[in-house]
């Protein structure tokens, strides 16, 4: 007889350790962002006990979240960025995993192979190798002289929103292919078939049946990468470095790299973990689903 | 029009336009880096314009390549260091807890089930922001290599979990039975059957755990303590709008060949570890890639 204790006791490290440094630090920002202020040595003093939290942080992000007040141009404009370079992605990103997943044949290995590069170069790697071709002097800004669309070099890393963009879709659309190419994968090729037999024509077989099928796929692998994209700062540092395209990340990470308003950032930090709370139990809600299904179809 | 009807009206026919935009994406997805590779040989100092080859910023100039410069040399080492204590760490942490987590049927498991897949769906500036500001007024954990260690092994566990317990899922607790069947006692059943069994997804985590590790950028900077604890994506994002030189094209190269040649021999050996199971070759090439994401 297997004791009790056995299998928990496996588990027992692993969960501890996310529980310290997991779940506690998710505390620590409430009770920073609901704490007070050391006026003499100027830090932050988180408050523990949610019965004596102070507002104050609270309210004055919330009051910057007001339409046309600072946080609420960020906030609307980092919507903005990830909404276009999501559509980015999914206008690339579904092509080729379709591609991928129904038409390759004998280069499918080396596509794959292509497909998996990026995954194991640095993503700021990615982003270097981005700034030396967008560089006044660049490649990007000689080829477009050559061919005349540009007379003079443009200052493409200097808060140029297309640049952001670019390099976003650039950096975030391998994770997007992955796992959409996955979801078209296991769609049954029978129930094509059934659907061009059924007197479908060849788009309203794509649209009522390969569409539907690779919905969920869309969603989640969408979500994959839209959740990050809310988080990120560094790519807008790298590639415009400038507060005319600057993100909520950069926001976050404003307030505590470089001032010392830790409470304002801890409220943010919430607001923003609120606002993607939706789409990562949409998330959460699809892996535990699947992996339940996995479960049963072993049993 | 007709055009685009024929390669609807055949699906399993060869579209030209579908396969030209995938390999357009190829292209355009490799070629960048691929350049900024070529321009650490450049013979000059700058990053865009090809002045000829050469091999000053790789270890030929005294001062400032790869080499010989300690701060490009330091973030390597660091970069390295890091990537090796996450390996030893997470692992471990993440194998025990997946086998904790399929085995065990109690009240438990279910809440830690979910706080596993969290830091999956956190973005990383809020886990990194939770990370500092606990050390800093909770914790009192000095900010540098350590605190560096324990961020990253905090999001690295997760990704060890899912890879072993989907080997898990698969083996089944049959070998275990007939293990203590024979006369094992829980802890031999373990060690003799289970464990063997799980090498090749507790190799896989290494590697996973690795590349993690050696790209991370967010939390490994939140954890830093200035220039003592860069690491490598840590000084390409402060240098690389500066005057950074063709070096930090060479240093970021050197990660690139060092990441891909281990993970090549490492898929080498993985197949090698589970010839004996019926893995696609593909398929352990998307388990491996999809949770990189």
């Amino acid at each position: 007889m297997t004791r009790r204790w056995f299998w928990p006791s496996f588990a027992l490290p692993g969960a501890g350790w996310l529980i310290l440094l997991f779940l506690i630090p998710t505390y620590a920002v409430v009770a920073v962002a609901f704490g007070t202020f050391d006026p003499i040595f100027s830090t932050p003093v988180p408050i523990w006990n949610p019965l004596h939290w102070q507002f104050a942080s609270m309210r004055s992000v919330l009051s910057g979240l007001e339409p046309g007040h600072a946080f609420w141009i960020v906030f609307v404009r980092t919507v903005g960025y990830v909404a276009i370079s999501l559509a980015g992605c999914l206008l690339i990103g579904y092509p080729v995993a379709y591609y991928l997943a129904r038409h390759a044949r004998r280069t499918k290995g080396l596509l794959l192979v292509l497909l998996i590069v990026p995954f194991w170069v640095s993503y700021l790697m990615r982003m270097l190798a981005w700034v030396g071709l967008l560089l006044p002097d660049g490649l990007v800004n000689r080829t477009l002289m050559d061919v005349g669309v540009i007379s003079a070099p443009r200052a493409w890393l200097a808060g140029q929103a297309s640049s952001v963009v670019l390099a976003l879709v650039y950096g975030y659309v391998p994770y997007l292919i992955l796992p959409l190419y996955a979801t078209l994968d296991r769609i049954d090729r029978s129930v094509l078939e059934a659907g061009r037999d059924l007197g479908g024509s060849p788009i309203r077989t794509f649209l009522h049946v390969t569409l539907p099928l690779s919905r969920h796929g869309i969603l989640a692998a969408s979500v994959l990468i839209a959740l990050p994209m809310f988080g990120d700062y560094y790519t807008n540092d790298i590639i415009s470095n400038s507060p005319r395209t600057s993100m909520i990340g950069n926001q976050i990470n404003l307030f505590f790299q470089g001032g010392s308003e830790q409470a304002v950032g801890a409220s943010l930090v919430i607001v923003l973990s609120l606002f993607l709370a939706v789409l990562m139990s949409y998330y959460l809600w699809i892996t535990v689903r699947a992996s339940a299904e996995t479960k049963e179809s072993l049993l | 029009m007709r055009r685009v009807r024929n390669w609807f009206a055949n699906p399993w026919g060869q579209p030209r336009a579908l396969g030209a935009i995938t390999w357009l994406y190829m292209v355009w997805s490799i070629a960048p880096v691929l350049i900024a590779i070529l321009f650490s040989f450049n013979n000059g100092r700058s990053r865009s314009v090809w002045q000829g080859f050469s091999l000053r910023w790789w270890w030929r100039d005294p001062n400032n390549s790869v080499l010989h410069d300690p701060t490009l040399r330091g973030a390597l080492e660091q970069s390295l260091r890091l990537a090796g204590l996450d390996m030893l760490i997470a692992v471990p942490l993440g194998v025990g807890l997946a086998i904790g987590l399929t085995r065990w049927r109690g009240y438990g498991a279910k809440p830690v089930n979910y706080l596993m897949l969290f830091p999956l769906v956190t973005p990383e500036i809020v886990m990194a922001v939770s990370l500092f500001l606990v050390f800093d007024h909770l914790y009192n954990v000095p900010f540098g290599t350590e605190a560096q260690v324990l961020g990253q092994v905090t999001f690295s566990i997760s990704y060890v979990v899912i890879i072993v317990r989907g080997r898990l899922l698969s083996v089944g607790p049959e070998y275990e039975e007939a293990a203590r069947d024979l006369g094992a006692s829980p802890l031999g059943a373990f060690r003799l059957a289970l464990l063997p069994l799980l090498y090749p997804a507790v190799f896989a985590s290494l590697i996973v755990v690795f590349a993690l590790s050696i790209d991370d950028f967010v939390v490994t900077q939140y954890m830093s303590a200035g220039q003592q604890t860069q690491t490598v994506p840590i000084l390409i994002y402060q240098t690389v709008r500066g005057t950074a030189t063709p070096a930090l094209n060479a240093l970021a190269s050197l990660m690139v060949i060092v990441t891909l040649l281990s993970v090549g021999l490492a898929y080498l050996v993985y197949r090698w570890a589970s010839r004996a199971q019926p893995v696609t070759s593909s398929g352990a090439l998307n388990e491996i890639a999809a949770l990189e994401a």
